[in-house]
């Protein structure tokens, strides 16, 4: 915002405004959809949103989203803080493994903490077994939907914080420090403030996840939005309600995105380029055993468990006596079609980052927020208007690969335009300006020196749509090519007949495949997501 | 049906449709049906498997829910690739066929299955049949504790402990063939009276059996092969079917099923799944092969032992295909009296 300084020569290029204008209408074709649907439907069609007390639905989703975003961030800020800042024993591992829930599919998440925490799950057999317990508090409601969101999307705050925080100019808190602050006061008064706009954006993916999420709340049976759209699609077949209370999603949406531009105005920008220095690190002394102790409770809880949960199903297959077979096919199936939505998905937000951050006006930052637009919407709401555009005007492209990766592209846009954007924020526009100066033509200025500085982001907003569009379902079920199989199509095919002994092991598989690339996303000094290299 | 990944991935990545793939079935007349199947992939694959081996004609089946693949197919209109729709249930099938994208099916086909399993405008039949039944915990009940019929479960001695799923379309059918054949009166009586008796709500049907093998509850309202399934994860779960009287709406049987789409130039292809599926070896698959238990539907094919002959599952008298029309007051009901709100 800051960043992009206003006083350009002139306006944007206008091959850079036709690019942006392109991704983002592409991306909202969704919207398109919706409003045709619920245009057509009448006032039969509007009159869902008295029938089914939208009002509560709303209230509903709301208080679910605004305790997924509290948790995520009471527990990705103070870790992102620890593995970053401090001399926590471990903490290349722990940034790794804090990472990781991300890879696993909400749905999986749910089921998972149903087997561990649910009545008669394994905590309770165990307790049993010591104590006599025979029930443990009710999980399914509000707290179990609360529960398996935050494992889902806590890992967007730690992520886009620690990024942050390995990459804002070490001085003022070295400032604060010589004039006699303690750590924890340095980071309550100078570092939380600097944080915020990550934490914002970080709180904008978690908000947005938590209003599109259908297999966590319905397995949690948590009453949300999303599950009435789903009732809409399956007992009624009729798509124009489902479409009008779509669009109270995508209203929802605008007031989250509201809500984050508030939040983020007037935040800090790195504002020198000189070269990076790494912050000094605080010693824990004696709190190192409770900041172990956090570590250990989130690793152990949001992957630990869900690991050993599908660790405990896949050994059961093998007591059934079922052939364990590994999905080879599926799992390159699946790595192939993330890897094309990661790339294709880092090309079509450089454009629209660029803009809004460049060439900051009204119109610039509106498009840039458009782009969200689809983003809070069930993945079904999606696949079918990509089927409805596609089968009908889109020739031969109906259900071929390139469809499938587009939907990806269209689901996790956002992703990939947080990172970007925010790792042009961080780059001094003066920068630019001077190679300008020195004669270069913008597109040369382009390509020699902003997109070299920006890549560390663009591979992070890669990497981030490339682990969403490994786990994706519903839009994979609809668009996929026939025989097409993925890994979470794999998973699907045997929880849709409760088999989760033989829906694991695809499970692990994923877990397993995504990993390195998480520990890549978060081992690497000096690249992240939000500095420049 | 053979798996050629590749060749799907080659064809795909350059951007071609992919009827363009797999050439070692040739032209000549079309040979290939695109079959649309809410049905599981594990369940029927093997059915598919065997009618490609007979009939010489190849079939790629896009597999997922029935009603989001109903979805589909109403938003890819006239352009749709699917020959044949093969559904988890009779609602689906019927909201397809009420957009007119189903073809009216020959007589002698009909034919082979009982009236009440069909269409009564013949566009969709069934293939399989799957009976409501009360499931119950063994461990805490024995079969002759439980009432004769679906009514004796609003006495207060089952506070707390049934299980159903409300939002599932089987017992949403369920409801509707209780409205149809017992009056809106006793219907809204039961379902107070089972409101009243504070039951647990699930998802599907087959969570309603793991809380009964969990102890969360002790009776569940839902399909009868459901309980196969369950013993196929948990083979010593506590858990059995009861079956109602013939009469009781608790007894009602649905059905799976299959519905051809219209002017597709695939007709003849299409029409000898149809057949297949019908037939008596389509038929006994059912009886000997499926995970599901499901009931055959074509006379003379007997269902697996231990299930009772489907003659003595009249259940209510009503048409499957009379079910359709009654969801949406039935949603409404459910709706008002708090199962979907």
């Amino acid at each position: 915002m800051i960043a992009g300084g206003p006083g350009r020569r002139g306006g944007p290029p206008v091959a850079l405004s036709a690019a942006a204008l392109t991704a983002v209408a592409l991306v909202t074709l969704p919207l398109a959809y919706l409003i045709v649907r619920a245009a057509s439907g009448g006032s039969r069609a509007w009159s869902v949103l008295e029938r089914h007390r939208t009002l509560d639905l709303v209230l509903d989703s709301v208080g679910l989203v605004v305790a997924v975003v509290g948790a995520a961030v009471a527990i990705g800020v103070p870790l992102a803080w620890l593995v970053t800042r401090t001399d926590l024993p471990g903490r290349r591992l722990w940034a790794a493994a804090a990472a990781l829930p991300l890879v696993i599919p909400s749905y999986v998440a749910a089921l998972a903490l149903l087997g561990a925490f649910g009545p008669r799950g394994m905590l309770q057999g165990a307790l049993e077994r010591l104590f006599g317990v025979e029930r443990l508090p009710e999980i399914y409601g509000f707290p179990g939907a609360v529960f398996a969101l935050t494992l889902s999307t806590y890992p967007y705050v730690f992520l886009l914080v620690a990024a942050a925080l390995r990459g804002i100019d070490p001085g003022p808190e070295e400032a604060a420090r010589l004039l006699g602050r303690g750590g924890l006061d340095v980071f309550r008064r100078v570092t939380l403030p600097l944080l915020r706009a990550p934490i914002a954006a970080g709180a904008l993916l978690v908000a947005l996840y938590t209003l599109s999420d259908f297999g966590a709340v319905s397995l949690m049976r948590y009453h949300a939005l999303t599950r009435a759209i789903f009732l809409q699609y399956q007992t009624l077949f009729d798509r124009r309600p489902a479409a009008v209370l779509a669009l109270v999603l995508v209203l929802l949406t605008a007031c989250v995105l509201l809500l984050e531009s508030r939040a983020r105005a007037g935040s800090y920008t790195r504002s020198a380029p000189g070269a990076q220095r790494r912050p000094t690190v605080t010693p824990l002394g004696r709190w190192r055993w409770p900041a172990l102790a956090f570590c250990t409770a989130v690793v152990g809880i949001f992957l630990a468990v869900p690991i050993a949960v599908l660790g405990y199903w896949s050994a059961q297959a093998a007591d059934f006596g079922q052939s364990l077979s590994i999905e080879w096919g599926a799992a390159v199936n699946s790595l192939i079609a993330s890897l094309l939505a990661a790339a294709a998905a880092a090309a079509a937000v450089l454009p629209v980052a660029f803009l809004a951050e460049r060439y900051p006006s009204f119109w610039t930052r509106t498009l840039e927020r458009a782009s969200y637009a689809s983003n809070a919407l069930p993945g079904i709401v999606i696949a079918l208007s990509l089927v409805f555009f596609a089968a009908n005007y889109g020739g031969f492209v109906y259900q071929t690969l390139g469809l499938l990766v587009f939907a990806y592209v269209v689901r996790f846009f956002p992703q990939a335009l947080a990172a970007v954007s925010a790792s042009l924020r961080a780059v001094n526009p003066r920068l630019e300006e001077a190679a300008r100066g020195l004669g270069r033509s913008p597109s040369a200025v382009l390509f020699s020196v902003t997109a070299p500085l920006v890549r560390p982001g663009v591979l992070a907003g890669a990497a981030l749509v490339f682990l969403s569009a490994m786990k994706e379902l519903p839009a994979t079920l609809l668009l996929r090519p026939i025989g097409f199989d993925t890994l979470a199509t794999e998973i699907w095919k045997f929880t849709a007949l409760g088999s989760y002994s033989r829906a694991a092991p695809p499970a692990l598989l994923l877990i397993v495949l995504s990993a390195p690339l998480v520990y890549a996303l978060t081992a690497r000094r000096g690249s992240q997501l939000a500095t420049p290299g | 049906m053979p798996r050629r990944p590749p060749c799907i991935l080659i064809a795909a990545l350059l951007g071609l449709t992919l009827s363009g793939c797999g050439g070692d079935s040739d032209a000549g007349g079309n040979g290939r049906l695109t079959v649309y199947s809410g049905r599981e992939e594990e369940i029927v694959e093997p059915l598919f498997q065997r009618f490609e081996r007979q009939s010489r004609i190849d079939v790629e089946v896009r597999y997922g829910e029935s009603a989001e693949l109903a979805a589909t197919i109403s938003e890819e209109g006239e352009q749709s690739p699917a020959d044949v729709f093969f559904a988890q249930d009779a609602g689906t099938l019927g909201a397809v066929a009420r957009e007119g994208l189903l073809e009216r099916l020959p007589a002698e086909t009909l034919a082979r299955v009982d009236p009440r399993f069909r269409d009564p405008d013949g566009r969709w039949i069934g293939t399989s049949g799957r009976a409501r039944v009360v499931a119950y915990s063994t461990d805490e009940l024995t079969e002759d504790e439980l009432p004769a019929s679906i009514w004796g479960y609003t006495d207060p001695r089952w506070k707390g402990k049934i299980g159903l799923p409300p939002t599932n379309a089987s017992f949403q059918a369920f409801v509707s063939a209780m409205r149809l054949s017992e009056g809106e009166a006793r219907t809204r009586t039961w379902l107070e009276g089972i409101k009243a008796n504070k039951p647990k709500f699930y998802e599907k049907n087959l969570p309603v059996l793991e809380a009964i093998a969990s102890g969360e509850i002790e009776v569940g309202f839902v399909n009868h092969y459901y309980l196969y399934l369950l013993k196929e994860e948990q083979p010593s779960a506590p858990v059995a079917n009861h079956f109602l009287r013939a009469g009781d709406p608790g007894a009602l049987v649905n059905v799976a099923g299959v519905g051809i789409l219209e002017g597709r130039g695939n007709t003849e292809d299409a029409q000898e799944l149809v057949d297949f599926l019908l037939s008596t070896e389509g038929q006994r698959f059912y009886a000997t092969t499926a995970e599901e238990a499901e009931y055959p539907l074509v006379g003379g094919v007997k269902p697996r032992k231990g299930l009772p002959p489907l003659s003595e599952l009249s259940g209510p008298d009503v048409r499957l295909g009379e079910l359709g029309r009654e969801l949406e007051s039935t949603l409404e009901l459910l709706n008002e009296l708090g199962y979907t709100s």
